[in-house]
């Protein structure tokens, strides 16, 4: 990359802008307080001076007063050549010079009763000007008095002080902006890192993720969380890809057997036979529809489409109902089915789809637990308890059961256990279950009921119940 | 009966048409949404099957502007979209009943029939009579030969929904719908289960069955071989 080009981008970052925007700030600051600061300087100096002065001008005052004209000559005479740094001016009332180490009397002193600034030349060979702080004294009898105080030392330091606080400035201001430029320089590091993983996962290399720096800064917390999103992802996409492997399998089997029945119906003659195929075809049809209905439903449930049908209600009343619905059938087939489910425990969610799983649940329950070795005590319970902040839905039953180690299994799409193979069914009963209750915020467990499958279904109670 | 279809698949609608005819009644095709509301504010029909998605003007809005303009022709809606919130927006934009595709024709028929039954101004039927079987609406006293027969609460609801379509079948699904307010499809044969144990009490001590079973379809009750 070309260096200007670099340079462009570095300026365009936000930590660049957020570094100018700082050491402007900072700048501006620096400036009053510089500022603040030099005239505060000047002013003690001068103040300093200008009481030395009143010191000064009281005591020849005093000459004059004591010794008259005379002796307030010698006086500033004396004061003139004896190398202080005083400055002096002495004039008649006709403007005539007396004495003094100054060779004329500057005019805006002269007229400014309470003294000031004036530029004076200390010897004639240079006629280098230098500034000067005096105070025009009134000693009477028609005499103009100056007395001064050479400030041009004070003024070269306060000059240099100034220079020396701009330099300083301009220092502080490279100094940011370089360390803006080279914070940016890091950060754009850092994102194109992170959008160099992005490009060649979008390219195709799904397995590729962003490398964590291990500082623990807001970059790796990014980092984390991008990576997480992937992984999610990633585990939905093969979630996917089994889903449609399995759906290869489960639609073909269907598929083949109806193709096969209508063949075989056609093989046959006699208006009966075809009849007899033709039902058995459209039976087959039906399974299909039935498996491919129930998968679209889990898929959608799983994608979290709940669209604005949830409503409150009482739950207990609810598995109530669907247990009356279902106690004729459990009682046919020879089954013990026992109740214990309280009402008044409220839920908030999509009724049908409660109503489904809880059908599903009991569906399994009477279509595994009574067949298997035609007991004759087969026994299913529904209950329903209040737990902590959710309400648990349980179906038990005591027929075979489920091996521990096959229990995460059959929540799985597709996925039926070898003995249930030739059992009707699309499994996808506890799938649909499963969906139904993370829709929901809750969850499914499968447990032993020694004899027998316990499955409990947890969904979160409405929020004022809890 | 004289139905509209309005459907943009030809096959299935020439299926629909053909079905409909030989089950006794003639059905008016319709391609799309426009024409099928043209067709059903010109023609007096006793029932419109609605497809939910139609090229121009879809089902629901259809359906809509139908009823904006008063026409009260039953309505049952057609589509590949089968979840609760599909057929709750349905039956809000006006349809009368929801059918999912794909659908088996007895289960049309049947719910075209029921539809249709409807359309009759409802009078408040206070007894539902058949044969001898008699259900008294106002004291939810049911009745054969005289002789009182002792319901459970849902037993009654569904005597009385198989008695209200008297005469025409009806299927496990519709029964599902009605009496339970359930919308699933059961893997096992519970409704069958409640339908014998009615029988049980209606049929049993008696010489002429009234609650029939017709083979691939559901159950009537009627007067008569099913």
């Amino acid at each position: 990359m070309a260096l200007p080009e670099r340079i462009t981008r570095a300026v365009s970052t936000t930590s660049f802008r957020v570094a100018a925007i700082t050491v402007a700030a900072y700048l501006a600051f620096a400036g009053l307080v510089v500022g603040v600061l030099l005239w505060q300087t000047n002013r003690v100096l001068t103040s300093q001076v200008l009481t030395t002065l009143d010191g000064e001008a009281q005591q020849l005052r005093a000459e004059a007063q004591s010794g008259g004209t005379a002796a307030l000559v010698r006086a500033v005479e004396t004061r003139s050549t004896s190398g202080a740094p005083g400055l002096y001016y002495l004039g008649d009332a006709e403007g005539r010079k007396l004495a003094g180490n100054l060779s004329r009397l500057p005019p805006e002193i002269a007229s400014n009763p309470s003294g000031g600034v004036f530029r004076y030349s200390p010897d004639i060979v240079s006629a280098k000007e230098q500034l000067a702080v005096a105070i025009p004294v009134n000693v009477g009898s028609g005499l103009q008095l100056i007395v001064g105080r050479d400030v041009e030392e004070q003024r070269r330091f306060a000059s240099e002080m100034g220079t020396v606080y701009f330099l300083a400035l301009g220092f502080l201001t490279l100094g940011g902006l370089v360390a803006g430029m080279a914070i940016s320089r890091v950060a754009l590091r850092r994102i194109e890192t992170i959008n160099a993983a992005a490009r060649s996962i979008m390219a195709g290399d799904m397995a590729r993720r962003i490398v964590v720096s291990g500082s623990g800064d807001e970059y790796d917390a990014m980092a984390t969380n991008l990576n997480a999103m992937l992984e999610r992802i990633d585990a939905l996409m093969s979630g996917l890809r089994e889903v449609s492997d399995n759906i290869a399998h489960d639609l073909k089997t269907p598929l083949t057997r109806l193709r096969n029945s209508a063949e075989a119906a056609l093989r046959e003659t006699g208006e009966t036979a075809y009849r007899e195929g033709l039902e058995h075809t459209i039976e087959k049809a039906d399974e299909l529809i039935k498996t491919f209905n129930s998968l679209l439903l889990v898929a959608r449930l799983e994608a979290g489409a709940l669209e604005g049908n949830a409503e409150t209600f009482d739950v207990g009343r609810v598995v109530c109902d669907v247990a009356e619905l279902y106690e004729p059938v459990a009682e046919e087939r020879g089954m013990d089915f026992k109740v214990d489910v309280d009402t008044g425990l409220w839920v908030t969610g999509n009724r049908q789809l409660i109503v489904q799983a809880v059908v599903n649940l009991i569906e399994n329950a009477i279509k595994y637990s009574g067949k298997a070795e035609a007991r004759d005590d087969a026994e299913i319970a529904i209950d329903l308890r209040d737990h902590d902040k959710n309400v648990e839905i349980i179906v038990a039953d005591n027929g075979p059961g489920i091996a521990a180690e096959d229990r995460e299994r059959v929540l799985k799409r597709f996925v039926r256990l070898e003995k249930s193979r030739t059992e009707p069914g699309t499994g996808l009963g506890l799938s649909l279950v499963q969906a139904v209750a993370r829709l929901h915020g809750g969850a499914v467990r499968l447990e032993d009921n020694c004899p027998g499958l316990r499955v409990v279904l947890t969904l979160p109670k409405h929020a004022d119940d809890r | 009966m004289h139905v509209l279809v309005v459907e943009d698949d030809r096959e299935t609608a020439q299926f629909l048409q053909k079905a409909l005819k030989e089950s006794g009644h003639v059905a008016d095709l319709a391609e799309d949404g426009e024409m099928g509301q043209e067709l059903a504010e010109q023609g007096n029909y006793d029932v419109l099957i609605v497809d939910r998605m139609l090229p121009r003007l879809d089902g629901l809005s259809m359906i809509r502007e139908l009823r904006t303009k008063g026409m009260r022709t039953p309505v049952l809606i057609l589509s590949a979209l089968g979840e609760v919130d599909d057929r709750v927006k349905g039956l809000r934009a006006g349809g009368d009943d929801y059918l999912t595709k794909p659908y088996a024709y007895s289960e049309l028929l049947a719910r075209v029939e029921a539809l249709a039954r409807r359309s009759v101004p409802e009078e408040q039927e206070t007894r539902y009579v058949v044969d001898g079987l008699v259900l008294d609406r106002l004291s939810h006293r049911v009745t054969r030969d005289g002789e009182a027969i002792q319901l459970q609460p849902r037993e009654y609801r569904l005597l009385e929904y198989l008695m209200k379509h008297a005469g025409q079948v009806v299927t496990r699904t519709m029964l599902l719908e009605h009496v339970w307010d359930y919308h699933f499809d059961p893997q096992t044969n519970v409704i069958d289960v409640h339908v014998s144990r009615l029988r049980a009490k209606i049929d049993k001590n008696f010489e002429k069955p009234l609650l029939h079973t017709v083979r691939g379809a559901g159950y009537t009750i009627r007067d008569g071989p099913a």
